[in-house]
């Protein structure tokens, strides 16, 4: 075992990155260019329906010498015809849009036109000089009107698993359960608005080899997704995404600013760049709308008996965008009869995307709201009556658990919080002004395991290079990668040079999902072991070898020795061994995925157990978050420093989505009219107050290989529904509807969805 | 953005007469507002002057208060210390606006002179009477939450949406101009304008007028004031309903008070005949209520912000409150006092 100032993994290490980040050389996809290389700017649609009648470039031609381009719908180069072709990995089933197909307008925002010219000024103002006239149809963008229009998705989204079927009798429980409670839950378009803009530029090589610098969360999905539309051969094709400016999951799917900029340049010939603009995020992804009912029943107890939860959630007129909602509400607690529905109806707008938490976020503030109602009515502390409720295996899948530590986030959080201070009655805690409310939540996310491939390479003389297609979104790959690789071959972590965020680089899944760390994770240790069996069957070529006899188990390398565990002066330096195979280096790939073995009896879900404070000045109707403690079980915790920026993200996140962000779409016309950061509105840091981050100890062998669970998305989690459990507890009024804005508090409409 | 000539301004004089003999011209100052509607191509100068070379940086005393030169950014003026001593709810209101860095850009004839936040403004595919004459008006109907519940028209329901101004409102500053005709003095309170059937005309500056200072005069409440804002989050957001309040009091009654609603209307809203209920009263909350009941007696909502009446009569009531206790709200302490 190693001693613990000698342990790399688990240790708070600064990103290796962060140098390079902070000091501005870490370029971004917007930040490679070329002498004399091109420019894009798209024209967006000013309408979410209807049709183009005409496209007027001329002024903008006689303004701009320096445009060597502008297509339309009526120009486009060719691209591959199959719908396949078109979907990425990620991509939900249906028509995948399709940049200027034809005259059709499917969303606001839609590009188009795009303009490509020397500079990029030149081509912006001559998109803006460009006039386009429509055949305006009236568009549907209200969900609220289109409830009756639901749909269940007749083909599943690839890794979105439908609503278990129900289980018991549900309708009836629910009719004979001692407490009852049911509401409405709605919730707004939210966008990711990733501090990095969406941005592609495609460096044209001698040779017609592209090198593609993209925003995106898989270098590799994208480089298929190119060759695919383009049908060029993937050694025709680099794609880099050596940093990543934020995503939260609207970098998954391949944007339009790659398909553009990639035309252009084979088009052209020529290296092309295209950046968009802030509005223009608004278009290409969010978290979609949705309209929640859900029914509790429990026993005097308080013990569940019926649990209904359905859903109608957005998605465009073309794809059939799946995320899951309601299947948390049959496995976050012990209940017997359980109804679960899923559904979609269409609307004039883009293709909803994944945003962290995808689904959970979402379907946990209407479950973990009921819960809260529930346990008013059985009048019992909300943690309580969760802890009543307690499940120890997954009842949707009748499956076991790799691990559940969510009692421990129950009382550590609930002690770092200070809960057993609570006055049970609402409006019964204040101060100055202010009504003081604290309501908890719990939050769940499945730990996954992606297929990843890694290569580890470590010289001689001790230098160790780390190298994957995984992605580094800003969550911290590249550091707890090189702490992985340094703790398996006992160099400092410094001293491991981690190469990702390239489509040459070994074969990783998109980076989504919290799987990352702990599937290229697990492959690079994998790579590790690799190194040390390959060290091992050096020595044992020497028969007078101390390690003769020994498994790779029993061996572990130490100060560039190649050691016996148990008897450590046992050993032989690697530099010898490598001399005498006549190697300078040794390179070994590792791979992880999914054990379908283990798949079979074991389902694997990170934790959480959130607890908020607010302060409402009700007579103002104003609400402030003033202390959260998240209290997280994600199985080994790899890097605390990094853990924990993910989990206070996630949490900032949730406090958005409580209290602030929504699109607000002026459904006349469809259009959504805040798409800027002045009027859609994130947290400031104001909005930010105590944010006390817990992780419990939770030991998890089956996970993954390396006891990782993952956080990216976790932090979100239950924290919408903790805020507006606060809210009630401060204020006596059940608001189900978020965000919840001064107006909603200020409003008298209680136990209803607006 | 549309291409534009550019001249950077050496006198007062020179500035004038460029905007005079060009009616596309504009002002640039600190930019913060202009640069951005440039980008939406909702401005489209052909020629852009440049005024930030002009001597009007200073804050000088005068007999009566100061004279703030046109140029003096907000930070400058929210924490020049007379200022603060002497009309510390102009201080407070500036503060409570945008952030930091905006504030050191932002200047103080580019605040008072900035157009409204109307989404529909900003978005040239839309109708707007104030973008377009006589396009019509594409908020009435649509997405209403920071618009107007006093003194629209039927052409405009835009506010204004300023914060250092509603303060200035409060305190009777004068706006100094100067134009082809020469200089003039215009009341704070004239100085914006309600939309009625030309909202394209913000204010009642003449073509070819620059604003050269704004002019604080007299007594101001060192204790008896508070600007109170109320907006979509704690910082960084333009008021939904704001109030800058003024209180002279003696012997426990009201002898002056002035109020300035900001976020409800074209221009900072005051009612001289309601402020004159509240003299020679104890500052109770039945005289509040009525007060608050007589300012907002023509208040409508649009949809989208029909709250916003019931939150400008707690606004003005918790403001009252504020003020006579002589416990302004702190603009960094995010419980309201
Ligand atoms: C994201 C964001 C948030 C903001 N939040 C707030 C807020 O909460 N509260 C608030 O009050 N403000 C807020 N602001 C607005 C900010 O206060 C204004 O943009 C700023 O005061 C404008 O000053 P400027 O010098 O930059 O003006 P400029 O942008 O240079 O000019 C604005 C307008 O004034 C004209 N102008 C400039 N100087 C003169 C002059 N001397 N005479 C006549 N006309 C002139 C220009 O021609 C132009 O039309 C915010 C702005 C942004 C971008
Ligand atoms: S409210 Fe005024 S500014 Fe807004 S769209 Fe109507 S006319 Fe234009």
């Amino acid at each position: 075992m190693l001693t613990n100032e000698r342990r790399q993994v688990g240790r708070a290490m600064p990103r290796i990155d962060a140098p390079l980040k902070v000091t501005g050389r870490a370029a971004y996809a917007a930040e490679h260019s070329e002498p004399d290389m091109l420019h894009g700017a798209a024209v967006s649609a000013t309408i979410a329906r209807g049709r183009i009648l005409e496209i007027d470039s001329r002024a903008a031609k006689a303004a701009f010498p320096g445009i060597a381009a502008i297509y339309t719908h009526e120009n486009r180069p060719n691209a591959a015809w199959l719908d396949r072709s078109w979907q990425d990995e990620t991509a939900p089933p249906g028509h995948t849009y399709r940049p200027l197909q034809n005259d059709r307008v499917l969303f606001d925002g839609q590009p188009v036109a795009f303009v490509v010219a020397d500079s990029f000024e030149n081509a912006r103002d001559a998109a803006a000089m460009i006039t386009v006239r429509y055949e305006v149809e009236t568009p549907e963008t209200d969900l609220t009107t289109k409830l009756a229009e639901r749909y269940v998705p007749p083909k599943k989204r690839s890794g979105i698993s439908p609503p278990p079927d129900p289980r018991g009798q549900p309708e009836e429980a629910f009719k004979e359960a001692h407490f009852r409670i049911s509401g409405d839950y709605l919730i707004e378009n939210e966008h990711h608005n990733p501090m990095e803009l969406f941005a592609t530029t495609v460096l044209y090589g001698a040779d017609g080899v592209l090198a593609i610098h993209d925003k995106t969360q898989g270098s590799q999905n994208v480089q298929k997704f190119v060759c695919n539309v383009f049908s060029l051969s993937q050694d025709k094709v680099n794609v880099i995404n050596a940093y990543v400016g934020g995503a939260f999951g609207s970098g998954l799917r391949p944007r339009h600013q790659l398909f553009f900029a990639v035309m252009a340049s084979l088009d052209l010939k020529r290296s092309v760049k295209f950046e968009i603009a802030r509005s223009d995020m608004f278009y290409l992804s969010y978290r979609p709308a949705m309209y929640q009912t859900v029914s509790l029943g429990a026993d005097a107890q308080g013990r569940l008996t019926a649990v209904l939860h359905d859903t109608v959630q957005v998605t465009s007129r073309y794809e059939d965008y799946q995320e899951v909602v309601v299947n948390w509400s049959g496995l976050a607690y012990r209940c017997d009869n359980v109804a679960l529905t899923y559904a979609l109806t269409k609307l004039d707008a883009a293709t909803p995307g994944d945003m962290r938490a995808p689904g959970a976020a979402s379907g946990l503030f209407a479950l973990e709201s009921a819960m809260d109602e529930l346990s008013y009515e059985v009048g019992i502390d909300p943690l309580e009556l969760r802890r009543r409720n307690f499940v120890h295996f997954d009842q949707n899948e009748n499956k076991q658990l790799t691990s559940k530590a969510l009692r421990a986030c129950y009382r550590e959080g609930a002690a770092r919080f200070g809960w057993e201070r609570r006055q049970a009655k609402p409006r019964s805690m204040h101060e100055g002004h202010e009504l003081i409310g604290w309501g908890m939540a719990t939050g769940i996310w499945e730990a996954q395991l992606q297929s990843a491939k890694a290569r580890v390479r470590m010289s001689a003389n001790g230098q160790v290079i780390v190298q994957a297609a995984a992605s580094d979104i800003g969550t911290g790959t590249y550091t707890i990668l090189a702490q992985i690789a340094a703790e398996a071959l006992d160099v400092p972590a410094e001293d491991v040079s981690v190469q990702i965020g390239q489509s040459d680089l070994p074969e990783t899944s998109v980076e989504g999902g919290s799987w990352t760390a702990a599937s290229s994770g697990s492959a690079v240790d994998a790579a590790c072991l690799a190194i040390r069996q390959r060290l091992l069957d050096m020595a044992q070529k020497d028969d007078a070898s101390p390690l003769k006899d020994a498994t790779v188990e029993e061996v572990v390398i130490r100060d560039g020795h190649l050691r016996l565990d148990t008897d450590p002066r046992a050993g032989v330096a690697i530099s010898e061994l490598m001399a005498r195979a006549g190697e300078t280096a040794i390179e070994e790939e590792g791979k992880a995925g999914p054990d379908a073995k283990q798949m079979k009896s074991f389902a694997s879900y990170t934790h959480s157990a959130v607890f908020v404070e607010v302060r409402v000045d009700e007579e103002l109707g104003l609400a402030r978050v003033t202390r959260v403690v998240s209290a997280v079980a994600a199985g080994r915790i790899l890097n605390p420093k990094t853990a924990r920026s993910q989990i206070l993200g996630g949490v900032v996140m949730g406090l958005g989505m409580a209290l602030h962000e929504e699109s607000m779409i002026d459904h006349r016309s469809g259009r959504i009219m805040n798409h800027n950061l002045a009027e859609y509105h994130v947290p400031a840091h104001a909005d930010i107050q105590d944010i006390d981050v817990h992780f419990v100890q939770e030991f998890d062998d089956k996970a993954s290989p390396i006891g990782v669970k993952g956080l990216g998305e976790i932090g979100v989690c239950g924290v919408a529904a903790a805020v507006a459990n606060a809210i009630f507890h401060a204020t006596g009024k059940r608001i189900r509807h978020l965000p919840i804005t001064i107006d909603k508090i200020l409003g008298e409409t209680v136990g209803k969805a607006a | 953005m549309k291409r534009f000539d550019y001249l950077k301004a050496a006198s007062i004089r020179e500035a004038v007469s460029a905007l005079a003999g060009d009616p596309k011209a504009r002002m640039i100052a600190g930019g913060t507002n202009l640069v951005d509607l440039m980008k939406y191509d909702v401005e489209a100068p052909g020629l852009l002057v440049d005024i930030n070379g002009l001597d009007l940086k200073r804050i000088e005393e005068t007999e009566t208060g100061y004279r703030i030169g046109a140029l003096v950014t907000n930070s400058d003026l929210a924490y020049h210390p007379g200022v603060v001593r002497r009309f510390p709810l102009l201080a407070s209101a500036i503060l409570a606006g945008a952030s930091p860095q905006l504030r050191n850009a932002a200047t103080t004839g580019g605040n008072i002179n900035q157009r409204t936040r109307c989404y529909y403004f900003y978005d040239p595919a839309t109708r707007c009477n104030k973008r377009q004459p006589g396009s019509g008006c594409d908020a009435i109907g649509g997405v209403t939450r920071i618009h107007a519940i006093l003194g629209a028209s039927e052409a405009c329901i835009a506010t204004h949406p300023s914060d250092m101004c509603v303060a200035l409102a409060a305190l009777d500053a004068v706006v100094e101009v100067e134009g082809p005709e020469g200089r003039r003095d215009i009341a704070f309170l004239d100085y914006h304008r309600l939309p009625g059937d030309t909202p394209e005309r913000d204010n009642t500056l003449r073509h070819g007028e620059i604003v050269t200072a704004i002019r604080l005069e007299g007594e101001a409440a060192a204790r008896h004031h508070t600007y109170l804002k109320l907006r979509d989050r704690l910082s960084y957001a333009f008021a939904l309903v704001s109030a800058a309040v003024d209180l002279k009091i003696e012997n426990g009654k009201i002898s002056r008070a002035r109020v300035a609603l900001g976020g409800v209307a074209h221009k900072p809203w005051r009612d001289l005949d309601a402020e004159g209920m509240l003299v020679g009263r104890e500052p109770s909350a039945e005289a509040t209520d009525a007060f608050a009941a007589r300012l907002l007696a023509g208040a409508k909502g649009q949809g989208g912000n029909d709250f916003k009446i019931t939150l400008a009569e707690r606004v003005i009531r918790r403001a009252l409150r504020q003020a006579a206790a002589g416990t302004p709200q702190i603009q960094h302490e995010k419980a309201i006092a």
